[in-house]
This record gives C-alpha cells, structure tokens and sequence, in this order.
C-alpha cells in the first residue's frame, strides 16, 4: 500500500480546503520558481525520466509527447497546451475531484507544462456538466492570477503565462483529443482526421499538446521530487502514482491514490472495502472505464492493475475506473446498456460507427431477452470487427470492446437466454 | 518529390498529393463517398480504405497524404474486406429505394454496393427515417437517403458561399438540414445534385422524369451567359430532358450555373416551328418558299441593316455578315444593348485575364458589375480565389450582395476616375498588388459616355501596370454569348444607333433590342426559336434552331472558342441558322461560298484567325482602346436584374418562373429595385 507521504493528492478527499492558502500549506506552488530556472528541456527531461505515462486512457509516454513540440516558432504560430478535463467515461471521477479539491495543483502544473512546452497560453477544456467544478476552478485560477503565480511573469520566473477556462456543452466525444480543439474552436464537435497531429497543427492550426487533468496535476510533484522517485513505483514502463475510481458492487465506492501494479483484488478489498457479499460473489470487473473489455473473477483474482498487465488479459487500464459487478448483475443488460451509451455518444461522422453503434445497441437489447439467434452472437462480433479500426477516432473502438468482452467471457449465458426465450416459444 | 507503390504500381507524385489522387495517376480506382476532388476533405465515409504496409489499420486514403517509400495496396483481402464492410455499413439505414429513386442508374451508392458490397443484408432492425426538408424549387430532398458524407455542406460553405446547409445532431440521429426550414438561395444550388452521391439531392424539376440508360448524352456549350459553361445535354428521343456540367478546368471547373442547368424547360415552350408571314397586318402562318419570297420582294426595294442576338452562333453570325455584305448594307450591330464596346480593340472587350487567371489575381476592382448574377462561374471562381488567398476586392457601382467581403469605393465613374489618379485606399491596394485586375462590366457601358468609362478603366489599368508581359489585368465581363464572337468577325457596321435609320432590318435572335426604336415603316425579319415581342414586330419571321439543336460555335468572355454539337433536331419545320441564311441567299439571288458545316468553320478561321484554334485563348496585343472624355457621374446601373430570366429561353422556362417568385418576389432583393440600363 502506499505511505501516505508518497501520495501526491493530499487532499482528493476534500478534507481540506481547496484554497490557495490550504493549498500551499500542503506544498503546492513551493518552489516553482526554482524549478522553472533550471530549464524547459530540464523539466521535459524529468517527466520523460519519471515515466509518466498519460492517464487519459491511451497511455503515451507523457514526456515523448512533450518532446514532438517545436522548440522555436519558424512562422509566428505560438505553442498551445489544452487541458482536458472532459471527464465523461462512465465509472471516471478522478478529475472531477482534483478539480474539486486539488484545483491548484493542476493550475501550477498547467504552468510547468506550459513553460516545458513553450506555450505561453493554456484551455482547460472542462466538461458542460462539472458546473460547480468550472466554478471552483475559476475561482483558484483568480485566486493564482491574484498571487501573481500565473499571468505576466508567472511566479516571478520571467515567463508570460495566461490560462483559461473553457465549459463543454456535454459531449462524450468531446474528451477526444481532437474533437476538442473542434469545440474549443467553436465548431462542432467532431474528431479530426490524423495526421495532421496536434502537436504540428492543433488548436488553431498551431502546435497544441492535449493532456488529462491527472497528467498535469502530478507534472509538479514529479519535477519536484525527481523523475526518480515517481519511477520507482509500479513495475517498469507502467511507473508512477495513480488515481483509481473504485465504484459499483463494492462497500465502500471511493477514489484513491495508489502505486501502479497494485493487484486488482488488493485495491478492491483494501481500499473498496472489498466486494458485496465477499470475493467469491464478485462476477466480473470493468478495470478501465466504459469502453475497456470486463474481466471475469478467474483473471480478477491476480491481475496487476497497469497498462501491460491488463492489456495482456485483453483489456486496459484506460481511465483506472474500476467497475465491480457482483453476482446479482445482469451482465448482458450492463453492457447492452453500455451499448447504449456508446450509440447515444457517437458524433455521426464515420460511416461504421455511426451506423454500427446502433445496430450493436439493438441486438443488444434483444441478447438481453434472448431474442435472437444463436448466430447473431458471431455476427455481433463480426459487427463489431466491422467497426474496429475503421473509424477516424476511437469511439468506434471503444463502442465495439464491451461486447466483445462479454461475448468472450459471457458467451454461455446468452446462449442460454436464447435457448431459454426459445424454448418458451415452443412452449 | 515522394515514391511510392501502389499495387506495386510505381509512382512519383507532388509533395502533398493524397493517396486516393496518387492512385487515379495510375489508373486505380479507389471508391468513396465524401471525397470530392473540388472541395475539402473530411475522410468521414471511410469507403476509401486501403492497406498501408506498417500500418496496423486501414489507411482513408483521401486524407493520407503519399510519403516516400510507402506501399499501398488497394486490392489485398484486408482493404477489400474494409471496404465490404463499410458498404454493409453505409446500407444499413439506407432505404434501398432504387426502384423509385431518380438517382438510379447513375447513383454512387448502387454501383459500389455492386461493386464493393455483400449481396444480402444482415440487418434486421428497423431502419431511420430522416424528414425531407424543402429547399426550393430547384432541389428535391429524400433525406431517408442521406449517407451524411457532407458534400452539400462543404459545397455550399466552400463553393456557393452559403452555409445555410449544415450537419444537425449526432450519431444515428446525424442529418442534414437547414435547421431554420429555409430554401437555399444560391446561383449554383442545381450542383448540389451533382455533387450528392446518392439519390438524397436530386433535380425537383427532373423529378421521375426518365432514367440514365434512356438519355443520349451530347456534349455541348451553354449560351445563357458569356461564361461559354461545358455541359453536357441529355435527351430522350426529340426531347432534352436535362443538362448537366461537363468539366473543364478552365472555365467553368465541373460546376454551371442553376440558369444554365434548369432553364432547358424554356426550350419546349413559345417556340417558333414554322415560317410566319405578314399579311393584311397580321402574322400568318406560311412556307419557307412563301417566307423567302416576301424577303426577295422587299430585298430589291429597301436596303438592309442586321442586327445579332445574344444567342446567336459564330456559324449564322459569319453567313449573316457575308449575306448582309452581298446586300450592300451598311449597318451591322451586335450591340443591342446598345453599350459603347470598342471593336477594334480586343485588348479592351475580352476577359484578358482568363476565368483561371483569376487564381493568380491578389486584387480585384468590380466596376459596374455584379459578377455573382451576370457570370456565376466567374464569381465562384473569385470566390474560390477568395477563400484561398483571402484577396482583396473593391466595388465600384451599385452595393452588391457578393459571397466574400468587398470594400465598396464608389457608384460611379467618378470613383473611377480618382482611382485612375492614385487617389483612394484602394489604389494603394492595387499598388501594392503583384497582379492587380479591374474587371469592367460591359452593361456598365450602356449609356452615352461609355467610351469615356472605357478609357477611364484603361488609365487605371494602365497606372496599376496590369497590361505587362506575363500578366493582362484588364477585363470585361460581358453576359451575352453570342457577343465576343460577333465582336470578333467584325458585327459592327456604323455606330450603336444608326440601325435605326434603315427601312428594312434583318433581327439573329435579336429579342433584348428596343423594339421600340426601330422605324415604323420598318421592313423586319426575324430568324429565331422563341416568339417574344421582337418576333412580334417582324413582318417575317424565320424559325432557327436553339443552342442545343445545331453543332456550332461559340466565343466566351475570355475569347475562347468552342464547339458544342447538336443534341435534337430543331422542332416543326425550323431549322439550324447558318443553313437557314444560306438558303435565304439563295433565293435573293446570291450565292454564299459555303454548304457544310467544315466549309463555314473555314470560312469563320478566314476572317478570324482565333476560330481556328478552339479551346485555345490567344493573348491580344494591348492598345489604346476608349475614348477620354467626360463622364456622366450618373452611378452604374444593374445589368441583370433577374438572374433567372435574361433570355427568351429562360423567360419560357416554367422553373426559371418559379425560382424567381421563390427566390426574387418573396425578398425585396437589392438588384430589383434597380431597372436594368441604370
């Protein structure tokens, strides 16, 4: 388990303020100035050496990321970085309560990135529906403008650094990378096509580098303590502190801080007060948010929690939204139900998803009464590899994962559903 | 420059040059959807999917730009199985309506499905269904169709200049529309057909009409503007049912205009299909014997004067002048506006610039024009230029209502005139510019000073350095297609209004002169395809053939010639002009040095060495065209007031009627107000 001076959210659980006073007695915004003296290429260096890899959910090496932005400005367009704080995967709160509690952190990171990164501007780009959350992060952002920590000459380093809140209107798409700038552009808000990647034209058409509300917030620990220190948890090439959201068939639901690798099980029953009615009653685990494929018991009870481990057992590690479902679940209805929101959720751009998503959504439903033939199980698959990789972004990707994961783990039940619907009939 | 392989093909492309364009060089066809090569690209149909060796997914080759030693294959199982499965994908909500769809048989959606498809659905759920939206009287809309590659919105915001078309909702619910029910009012809606790969956007008066397989297909030359637009003409039997663009790069790209497109409609009604005589006062039926003899009778008392139409071809227009010559008569006009053109000097009538010139253009002066209702293609391809290199145009004449931002200098030729001083914020842009073009108006010069305008234009010209070696600035917009033509075999004997003196007057297609004006003792004979009220006047009317009924010749704005063929035979007992004024030459005892098509072609290259070369623009000698002197500082007037009806064919065309109670009587618009000649 991790000591409690390892973590680097102190304060995710809002116990104490969130104000820049509390904040700074809690270590925030020490030292930043030094820090930032020692260099731009220092500061990537560091976060490349911590092995921090992005916690959005695709996973890139945060530091690489920050190295593809140009150094100097050939042609007058200035460097962005855009924020995304567009947490809608269902199961994900990590960003919402460092939002809430931790919002300084994240604004002194937004600083550090932005100096690494040469930008002289940040967008968080915050979900519509974070109300109360735009607004606190507003007021800690007035809050650092006021202390002279961020603005003209941020913390008296030198640097110009201005950082603006944008709110999103609700779109799950718009937590993909590129259909954000479309809506922080004031476009709708559909994915881009790629390449051009951001980081040669993105906001704007300007280099622009999109990161995850966690990403951000822990770039101030990591350059503080040392690449080093935050390397040394977690197994290699998954290194670092994470946030995970425990949620669903456990008795105590909560987030919380832990080293990467922790085994599934141990998180669960140490920090989800373990599962409704004991270990052997859990049915299956969603490790990674929505879209990632579920896990049935047998792997859940030694299955690591890292990008590696989870990708060897077929699924992800994603947002670290851990979705436990108990053996009272319905499982085909859980995921059909995720079906849905993946139909609801698609932009309409590409073909396959756009028309694939509702097609799944609607075999779905009749898989969850067994009305339906036993070889629409291979064609909801085969539905599914139709969408897989045929799309611009990863919605269509992510649409097809859950059932395939059901249908590899669950396929006995929906055979059994239809078998019994069948038999009713004849009946 | 990148080299890559396609199919193991070879190939070395520009740098940028996307795959999808990489593989049409080698004459692989890659299917698709949303990719059209005039507008941007959203890769959003994912139809064109191939396989790129290293790369785990399917590549949209519309989007991928060609990188050196890439490996593209177009035809391995895994893009072929991409392919099928974004086909199953796109026919899932689509309503599979081919029996009762217009776009049947020449749909994009039918032959790739064939093509590219499985043979049977899987799908058995229900299917969308999206609400038809009205766009006019020119767009039909079966939204239920829709397959959402977005080509009519790019279309419009990118081409058209209108965003009135936009993408609503999202995923399944995705649609397109207008969001406020309204009609698209757009001089080129009629291409949002085109542009439409499935039947959701067809022609409304095409609707059910008749089938692809059905039509035989001519290419031809539109006359209803100077623009000289390539079409094609599509018939059943005797009968053009439509008329759609064919492409050309230089001139009208692979869009025309709605007039161009739609008016065919005016080609079956008032038209005249038999001889008419006049007798005891009123116009009687006859034969052509009878027509040619009341000519013969009056020939040998009266001497004549002609005057040419706007629609008129190269072909009758030469016999016409060489009849006219045989006659002795000495006055010929081609003006019947009226406007003070100089015809000794190309340089001052002729688009210099060329249409595809104007992308080179980094300033542009509109004087007395609205290039938007006078020359749509013309218009778009500012606009085109516009959006490419945000260029700087400035208006001199009425305020205007162009698809790009202007700055309006002035109403008049005073404007003119300190600009030809240097005077003004724009002439510092003109200055400024490395090809700076003025475009003249040629109905701004139907009034008594016109020469003065001329010459004040050609000072500005002339002070901007936009005549020099490799770049001529200089333009007239002219709207009339038979006009440059005429212009350039000479059509224009004594000055703009001495025809009004003649006792006997031969009228080409002449309906837009003023009637009024001709003597009342005034012998008359038309030769023409609409009865209006010129041919009313006519004390013998010849019955000709209309544009899509003769193989002939026409010279555009930028002097550019060429031919178009004939589609259907002239109606009743009409017949193509040319012969029409050969025979008539006959009868009156002469004999014209021509009787086929090739020999008056040879005969048009012997007065004008330019007919010989077709579809080339040859670049004319700058002169001192224009007359200085002082200009009336009356502001320029409208030349057309109604797009959609400035000739006798789309005055009798049933659409053209609609459109304009749809999309001129239901909004004051600015150009109505003001009557044509100022």
């Amino acid at each position: 388990m991790l000591d409690d001076k390892d973590r680097i959210f102190t304060n995710i659980y809002g116990w104490d303020w969130p104000t820049l006073k509390a904040a700074k007695e809690r270590g925030v915004w020490a030292g930043t100035k030094e820090v930032m003296a020692k260099g731009q290429d220092w500061i990537i260096e560091e976060v490349k050496n911590s092995g921090l890899r992005g916690r959005g959910g695709a996973g890139f090496p945060t530091g690489m990321k920050w190295s593809f932005m140009p150094k100097e400005s050939k042609d007058g367009r200035p460097n962005y970085l855009v924020i995304n704080a567009d947490e809608s995967e269902p199961g994900t709160c990590k960003d919402r309560d460092i939002i809430r509690h931790e919002p300084h952190r994240l604004i002194e990171g937004a600083l550090l990135a932005s100096y690494a990164m040469r930008a002289h501007a940040c967008y968080i780009y915050i979900r519509g529906e974070f109300m109360r959350e735009a607004e606190a992060l507003q007021t800690a952002i007035d809050e650092a403008y006021e202390a002279g920590l961020v603005g003209k000459n941020a913390c008296g380093s030198g640097w110009d650094f201005d950082i603006y809140v944008h709110r999103g209107a609700g779109a799950y798409i718009c937590g993909e990378e590129t259909a954000l700038l479309n809506s922080l552009e004031g476009k709708k808000g559909m994915p881009r096509n790629k390449p051009p990647f951001p980081a040669g034209a993105g906001l704007y058409a300007c280099p622009t580098t999109v990161n995850n509300v966690e990403t951000i917030a822990v770039v101030p620990e990591i350059v503080k303590r040392g690449g080093s220190w935050f390397a040394s948890f977690g197994r290699e090439k998954n290194s670092g502190t994470k946030l995970f959201c425990i949620s669903g068939h456990v008795n105590t639901p909560c987030n919380v801080e832990e080293a990467m690798s922790v085994p599934l099980k141990e998180i669960i029953e140490k920090h989800g007060g373990g599962v409704r009615g004991g270990w052997d009653n859990l049915l299956a685990v969603i490790p990674g948010g929505s879209s990632t494929r579920l896990l049935p018991k047998s792997v859940c009870d030694t299955v690591l929690m890292d990008f590696d481990a989870l990708r060897e057992q077929n699924s992800g590690l994603g947002t670290a939204a851990i979705i436990v479902m108990d053996k009272s679940t319905d499982i085909v209805y859980a995921i059909a139900r995720l079906a849905r929101f993946y139909w609801h959720e698609s932009c309409g751009q590409c073909t396959p998803c756009r028309e694939g998503t509702g097609w799944m959504y609607r075999i779905m439903q009749r898989m969850v009464r067994g009305e339906a033939r036993l070889d629409e199980i291979d064609m909801l698959l085969d539905i599914g590899r139709e969408i897989e990789g045929h799309t611009i972004c990863a919605h269509g990707d992510a649409s097809a994962w859950p059932i395939q994961g059901l249908i590899n783990h669950f396929r006995p039940e929906m055979e059994r559903r239809i078998k019994e619907y069948r038999s009713k009939l004849v009946a | 420059m990148p080299k890559l392989t396609i199919d193991d093909i070879e190939v070395t492309v520009e740098p940028g040059t996307s795959i999808i364009q990489a593989a049409e060089q080698v004459g692989i066809e890659i299917p698709r959807f949303c990719y059209h090569d005039k507008l941007s690209v959203p890769a959003n149909c994912r139809m064109c999917l191939v396989e790129v060796e290293k790369s785990p997914k399917p590549m949209a080759s519309c989007a991928l730009p060609c990188g050196d030693g890439m490996k593209v294959y177009t035809q391995s199982e895994k893009a072929k199985q991409a392919r099928k499965n974004v086909m199953e994908m796109l026919l899932v909500n689509h309503p599979l309506d081919c029996p009762i769809c217009d776009q049947g048989g020449e749909c994009d959606l039918q032959d790739q499905a064939v093509a590219y498809g499985y043979d049977r659905s899987r799908y058995e759920e229900e299917k969308r269904a999206v609400t038809n939206k009205d766009l006019g009287p020119l767009v039909k809309t079966v939204m239920t169709r829709c397959i959402q590659c977005t080509r009519c919105v790019r279309f419009g915001e990118e081409i058209a200049g209108v965003s009135e078309l936009g993408v609503l909702n999202r995923g399944e619910h995705l649609e397109i529309g207008t969001y406020v029910e309204q009609m698209v009012t757009s001089e080129l809606s009629g291409n949002l057909i085109d542009v439409c790969p499935v039947g959701a956007l067809t022609s409304k008066p095409y609707a059910f009409a008749a089938r692809p397989w059905e039509l035989r297909k001519t290419p031809g030359i539109d006359v209803l503007d100077a623009v000289g637009s390539n079409i094609r003409i599509d018939a059943r039997g005797g009968e053009v049912m439509r008329i759609l663009p064919r492409l050309h790069e230089d001139v009208n790209e692979e869009w025309i205009s709605d007039k161009t497109r739609f008016a065919v409609d005016g080609l079956k009604n008032n038209r005249l299909d038999k001889c008419y005589v006049r007798k005891n006062g009123k116009l009687q039926p006859a034969s052509w014997e009878e027509a040619f003899g009341a000519i013969a009778a009056e020939a040998k008392k009266r001497t004549f004067g002609a005057i040419v139409g706007d629609l008129a071809d190269c072909e009758s227009i030469i016999a016409l002048k060489d009849l006219m010559k045989e006659l002795g008569a000495t006055n010929l006009e081609c003006r019947q506006d009226m406007a003070q053109i100089d015809v000794k000097h190309p340089a001052g009538y002729l688009f210099n610039t060329t249409i595809a010139g104007i992308e080179r253009a980094d300033a542009i002066l509109l004087v007395g024009t609205n290039p938007r209702t006078e020359a749509a293609l013309v218009n778009a391809r500012i606009r085109k230029t516009w959006l490419a290199k945000h260029i700087k145009v400035g208006v001199i004449g009425q305020k205007i209502d162009l698809n790009y931002p202007y700055k309006y200098l002035g109403a008049g030729p005073d404007t003119l005139a300190e600009l030809s001083e240097g005077k003004g914020d724009f002439a510092d842009v003109l200055a400024k510019a490395k090809n700076p073009m003025i475009i003249l108006g040629a109905g701004a010069l139907r009034r008594p000073d016109g020469y003065a305008i001329t010459a004040l234009a050609r000072k500005v010209a002339e002070k901007f350095n936009m005549a020099r070696d490799g770049w001529n600035g200089y333009n007239m917009l002219h709207t009339q297609a038979s006009r440059v033509g005429a212009l350039m075999l000479g059509f224009v004997e004594g000055d703009e209004a001495s025809w009004q003196k003649v006792d006997a007057l031969y009228l080409l297609g002449a309906d837009e002169m003023p009637v009024e004006n001709i003597k009342p003792d005034c012998f008359v004979v038309y030769q023409g395809h609409h009865g209006e009220k010129v041919a009313a006047r006519a004390d013998v009317i010849l019955p000709g053939a209309a544009y899509t009924e003769k193989s002939a010749t026409y010279v555009n704005t930028e002097g550019r010639v060429q031919n178009g063929l004939q589609a259907v035979f002239p109606p009743g007992e009409a017949r193509e002009d040319w012969q029409i004024i050969v025979n008539l030459a006959v009868a009156l005892g002469h004999k014209l040095p021509y009787a086929t098509l090739p020999q008056v072609r040879a005969r048009l290259a012997e007065e004008n060495a330019a007919f010989a070369k077709v579809d080339e623009i040859q670049p004319v000698k700058w002169s001192a065209f224009g007359k200085a002197g002082k200009c009336d500082a009356k502001p320029f007037g409208t030349t057309v007031a109604n797009f959609y009806m400035t000739d006798p064919i789309s005055r009798a065309s049933k659409t053209m009627q609609a459109c304009t109670e749809a999309f001129l009587n239901a909004k004051p618009a600015d150009d109505e107000k003001a009557v044509a000649n100022g």
